[in-house]
């Protein structure tokens, strides 16, 4: 079982890398991009036979309190099998 | 609390500060080098792992790269034992300043609002910098001679401060601002910011006014050796804050 999170900067908070990401690909020729937002991906393996649904709430707590911080980020959590 | 004896003035107070260290702290030492050296008073190393701070009269979160600043600086620090005993200490009152990666640890350990991001330019920034003193009205700030720019030396990679809209509101409303990045004359200038902080905002303190934290390293710059001594304005404050309160306790 495995928990993947996403975490990204919020919309507030000035992204430098995003905008330096953004600047690069323009000048590499891709064209169309209006916006480069980097953030970062977690991965948390569980021990087979955890309870869905126990997990989803532990690791919600973990990622609002300690994982991102909920002042300049949000973030996604998904469990799969 | 001091040691103080019959017929000692007041003067001779000599106040036992907290140095909190972190695997991968590196400014501890020369916090209790200010405090202990150069203005004469007791410092103490104070390990994370420990559950009480002892007698103490203040507490110093020092600079550095605690846990190697992985997940976000001071994101693990926050979580240290000791910290317990740092918010109790606060919540009774007590005098807490953090110093670089120790203000970022009290923004995340949320006894300071808001947070500290990446400089705007992704530069490590390893210079002198001059702070303007935005308000007297603080143990932290009393001491600073009015007008005086502060020149401190800054060394961080992550000192953009952030806080919402109505975060801010509320440290202008509170007078919560002490410190912001400014030019040699003073003036709030765009260039004279060094990381993109909103408002150049260098330095807070919470609401109860006992906590504050700062990006620039005042305990680098409280001897005329290492270029500045502006930064002991900083720690008078401090001292005289202390003082107030044991006369205060005596009387």
């Amino acid at each position: 079982m495995k928990a993947k999170i996403v975490i990204t900067p919020k919309k507030a908070v000035v992204d430098p890398q995003g905008k330096t990401v953004q600047g690069a690909l323009a000048q590499m020729g891709y064209t169309g991009v209006t916006g480069v937002h980097i953030g970062k991906y977690i991965e948390i393996d569980l021990a087979p036979g955890t309870d869905k649904a126990a997990a989803q709430k532990a690791l919600n707590d973990a990622a609002h309190r300690f994982l991102s911080n909920p002042v300049i980020e949000d973030y996604k959590l998904e469990i799969s099998e | 609390m001091f040691s103080l004896r019959p017929g000692d003035s007041v003067a001779k107070l000599k106040m036992n500060f907290s140095v909190l260290q972190f695997p991968a702290s590196n400014c501890d030492q020369d916090a209790v080098h200010a405090l202990r050296d150069v203005f004469g008073h007791t410092a103490r190393y104070v390990w994370h792992k420990e559950n009480s701070l002892g007698d103490t009269d203040a507490v110093i979160v020092p600079g550095g790269f605690s846990y190697g600043d992985y997940l976000r600086c001071g994101a693990i620090a926050r979580f240290s034992p000791v910290m317990q005993a740092v918010k109790q200490f606060a919540e009774n009152g007590g005098l807490v300043l953090g110093i670089c990666n120790g203000f970022q640890v009290l923004t995340e350990a949320g006894l300071l609002p808001g947070a500290l991001v990446r400089n705007r330019d992704l530069q490590f920034h390893c210079e002198h910098i001059f702070l303007k003193t935005a308000t007297p009205d603080s143990p932290f700030t009393s001491k600073t001679p009015a007008g005086k720019i502060l020149r401190v030396p800054i060394a961080h990679g992550e000192g953009c401060y952030f806080a919402d809209e109505e975060t801010l509101a509320k440290l202008k409303a509170n007078n919560q601002i002490l410190w912001q990045y400014c030019d040699a004359a003073g003036n709030l200038t765009d260039t004279a910011n060094p990381n993109g902080a909103l408002q150049n905002i260098a330095g807070i303190c919470n609401e109860k006014r006992n906590v504050a934290g700062l990006m620039p390293h005042p305990e680098r710059a409280s001897e005329p050796l290492l270029g500045s001594d502006d930064g002991k304005w900083i720690f008078e404050s401090i001292f005289a804050a202390l003082k107030n309160k044991t006369v205060a306790h005596a009387a």
